[in-house]
């Protein structure tokens, strides 16, 4: 393959499109979790909830600055260097990224000031108002950013003149197939995300017999939800996969690893795709099972990847191996999430080694979770980059090759400096732990305060509108 | 559809983008002015204060970029289309410096040791992000070449006499910006010193205006007609006129021992108002010089339609959102206001 202005351009795309979800997957989940913990301190006045706050809090200010900044770097992409693809779709895609930026990054930045630095300001009401905006605007964010990658998987409602895209419906263009059911998935993905980074913090946490009640408290949080979105994760990935059947059947082929169209279609779960020989190689498959799940027929017809020339296809070993990791590790969530349920029934949660261990061990999952989601996604659509109508080939911008290698290098560079610090300085927050030492400066929930307290004999002990903190008793 | 009505709308539009661009230059501006003016600062305890001045804004103030960049896409897609790959270079330094300065508002306070670093990334990523936008500001007045929708030039023609002059122009311009901020915002030795240094970057900023108000008109004779034929000369005069009177309000408030806070900062953002004006003066109606206007690069109307319903209906929101943010940090910062969220 040559290393042409075009294969350099989807590498870069896809080295800063991968590096920017990282944050926004991790932050979606965060903003909520910190609502959450906000609005439990609000509703009980339990210390704890805020002091887990804070400490979550700043993580989340690290990964969201990393987010921003790789999110400008994201939204000049198509303009820099798919300006075909600017100018023939962007009257459809532009008009959506513009609406996550009126509904979404203002709500959020403006917020966000006041969240991370304006709590003595403006009080808690007005702090969980910011909080809650700073939430809801990274969902609007994943409204939209959603909603135009599936009309680029699932293109309606427009129509073509002089060769490029005039929205006709915008209705049906938001709304598109795809969307509704990718949208619970990416949602859904990022909570969990989020879920397993708790998780696995707060593991290390207990392990480490550090600030272990908060650690527990939010371990439990963790698993609770773990128990109940890990299955409904899996039915929506379920049902994106049968809209994956109906309108991108050559995807579909490619992550099933399916060449041929037949009647009961096995379910490959292991093979190497060999994409000259249109075959698969050390095939691992259970009869008939492809069909069953895809069709709801033991013996219902699948269409396989030869029913298409070979330039309508897309690679398939990306889509193939990347799809099979995601699905391994839902499944992995969900089995922690369940047996979170065993193990808190026998009143073991907290002391199974094997169990923390393996937490600490998933940390990183949600991760690789969407990292392979999307490439299964992305790659799968190939050679498109408007499912059908237009191609990845027509769609680069008329900029030198030597251009796109230096600002590969640069953003490689710069991210390979960034993301470095950044890690570096995660992990020593998270070495720190919960910060008990530092005294409360604003207003205490009305729940606390001395005319009310008696009220709430429990939470009263353990904060004092001036008193220094004291560590929860152990449940 | 009459054309009447398409012509409003674009028309609109234009209007739209235009304050968008104001809107990010005058916000960020300021913030990236203080990145420049960061290495004069006398040590870190005053770079803290002056990096707290802006933290709780500067993400916000950035949107605006990105606004910008969205609605140009959303828009008038032929410009986004055709700008944007002929500014390649210089946007890849804007963004990589944007990344630096972006994430030294975290990592700046996270360890001691490390602090002289990012301050240094915080600096550089403020000086090399605005000279680039300086750089792009000026290759796009000298016109960009289009051919079959799509960009015809060079990866290099970006780079000219004019566009450096642009870039240090903005740099000039940018810290007059982030200097008068902080007068506006810090109080004692620093906003004594902010004071000198807003005096002689506003004598710089006056230089660079009159160069590059008597270089654009001689390398584009449409321009100079514009300006310097009659009776176009009487109803244009008052911009420069402003710009003295403004300049010399901005002297004068900075002369006296106690200025007023919020006075010179808004002063300067007149005077970059009014060099905003007298650019629009020069380029109108084009969006992409030499020849391309903004009806022909507009997208299609039921983009534009769908858009500008969002956009009028949020842009006050938007508004409401900066005024508030501001009021809840009003006011001069403390020296102690940690960076301790």
């Amino acid at each position: 393959m040559e290393l042409d202005a075009l294969l350099l351009s989807r590498i870069q795309f896809a080295f800063v499109v991968s590096f920017h979800i990282l944050f926004p997957a991790f932050t979606i989940g965060l903003a909520s979790w910190l609502w959450m913990l906000e609005a439990m301190w609000l509703w009980t006045g339990r210390a704890i909830y805020r002091q887990l706050f804070r400490f979550w809090v700043k993580l989340f200010a690290v990964s969201f600055g990393m987010g921003v900044v790789s999110g400008i770097i994201m939204s000049y992409q198509f303009g820099t260097n798919w300006s075909r693809f600017s100018d023939i779709a962007g009257p459809v895609v532009g008009p959506l990224m513009q609406y996550e930026v009126l509904t979404a990054f203002f709500m959020e930045a403006a917020f966000l000031g006041i969240m991370l630095f304006g709590w003595s300001r403006v009080g808690n009401a007005l702090h969980f108002v910011a909080t809650s905006m700073v939430a809801l605007g990274t969902v609007l964010s994943t409204f939209w950013i959603i909603s135009t990658n599936s009309w680029m998987q699932t293109p309606v409602g427009f129509a073509m003149e002089d060769g490029r895209f005039v929205p006709v419906d915008w209705w049906q263009i938001v709304f598109n197939p795809s969307f509704p059911n990718r949208l619970a998935h990416m949602v859904l993905a990022a909570y969990l995300t989020t879920c397993f980074v708790v998780a696995g913090v707060s593991a290390w946490h207990i392990w480490k017999r550090k600030a272990p009640d908060h650690a527990r408290l939010a371990f439990s949080m963790a698993m609770w939800f773990a128990a109940i979105v890990a299955p409904m994760q899996i039915v929506a990935g379920d049902l994106n996969g049968l809209t994956v059947l109906e309108h991108q059947p050559t995807k579909l082929a490619a992550i099933e690893g399916h060449w041929e169209t037949r009647a009961g279609a096995p379910l490959i779960l292991f093979a190497v795709p060999d994409a000259a020989e249109e075959r698969n190689a050390y095939e691992l498959a259970i009869p008939k099972l492809g069909s069953l799940i895809l069709v709801h027929d033991p013996n219902g017809v699948v269409r396989g990847l030869k029913e298409w020339p070979r330039e309508d296809r897309p690679p398939v070993l990306i889509p193939f191996f990347s799809f099979r990791i995601m699905v391994a590790i839902g499944f992995a969530m969900l089995f922690v999430g369940w047996m979170s349920l065993w193990l808190r029934r026998k009143g073991r949660l907290y002391d199974s080694r094997w169990f923390l261990l393996l937490c600490m061990a998933l940390t990183p999952s949600g991760f690789i979770a969407v990292l392979t989601g999307w490439a299964t996604a992305e790659v799968g659509r190939q050679p498109w980059v408007v499912y059908g109508h237009l191609r990845t080939a027509d769609a680069v911008s008329p900029i030198p090759v030597e251009s796109v290698a230096t600002s590969l290098t640069a953003f490689f560079l710069a991210y390979m400096a960034i993301f470095g610090a950044g890690t570096y300085y995660m992990l020593r927050l998270i070495a720190g732990g919960p910060d008990l030492a530092t005294p409360w400066e604003a207003p205490t929930p009305r729940a606390t305060r001395a005319d009310q307290r008696p009220k709430r004999p429990l939470s009263a002990l353990d904060e004092r509108p001036d008193s220094p903190e004291s560590p929860e008793p152990a449940r | 559809m009459s054309p009447e009505i398409s012509f409003d709308i674009t028309f609109v539009w234009a209007g739209v983008i235009a304050f968008t661009v104001i809107m990010y230059v005058l916000l960020d501006g300021f913030d990236l002015g203080l990145g420049v003016l960061f290495p004069w600062l006398r040590d870190e305890r005053q770079r803290d204060t002056a990096m707290n001045s802006v933290a709780p804004i500067w993400d916000f103030n950035e949107t605006w970029l990105v606004l910008g960049g969205a609605g140009l896409f959303g828009a008038f897609p032929l410009a986004y289309a055709t700008l944007l790959p002929a500014f390649y270079l210089p946007l890849l330094i804007m963004l990589i410096a944007l990344v630096f300065r972006g994430v030294a508002f975290e990592f700046r306070f996270k360890v001691d040791k490390h602090k002289p670093f990012w301050s240094g990334s915080f600096f550089l990523g403020s000086f090399f992000a605005t000279f680039a936008q300086g750089m792009v500001l000026g290759s796009f007045v000298q016109g960009v070449p289009v051919e079959n929708r799509q960009y015809a030039g060079g990866a290099f023609d970006w780079l000219t006499p004019f566009s450096l002059a642009t870039g240090a122009a903005l740099v000039a311009g940018y810290a007059l910006l982030g200097a008068t901020w902080l007068v506006a915002k810090t109080s004692g030795a620093l906003q004594g010193w902010a004071k000198g240094v807003a005096m002689r970057l506003l004598l710089a900023v006056l230089a660079f205006m009159a160069v590059v108000s008597l270089w654009v008109p001689l390398m584009d004779a449409t321009i100079a007609e514009r300006w310097f034929s009659w009776p176009n000369l009487l109803y244009l005069s008052p911009v420069p006129l402003l710009v003295a009177a403004t300049a010399g309000a901005l002297w004068l408030e900075l002369r006296r021992p106690s200025p007023r806070r919020y006075r010179p900062f808004f002063l300067a953002m007149g005077m970059f108002l009014l060099g905003f004006l007298g650019l629009a003066i020069s380029l109108w109606p084009n969006l992409i010089p030499p020849e391309i206007s903004i009806y022909e690069a507009a997208a299609p109307r039921s983009s534009q339609v769908f858009l500008l319903v969002g956009m009028l209906a949020l842009l006050p929101v938007l508004l409401a959102y900066v005024a508030y943010t501001y009021w809840v940090f009003r006011g001069p910062v403390a020296e102690d206001e940690g960076y301790h969220h």
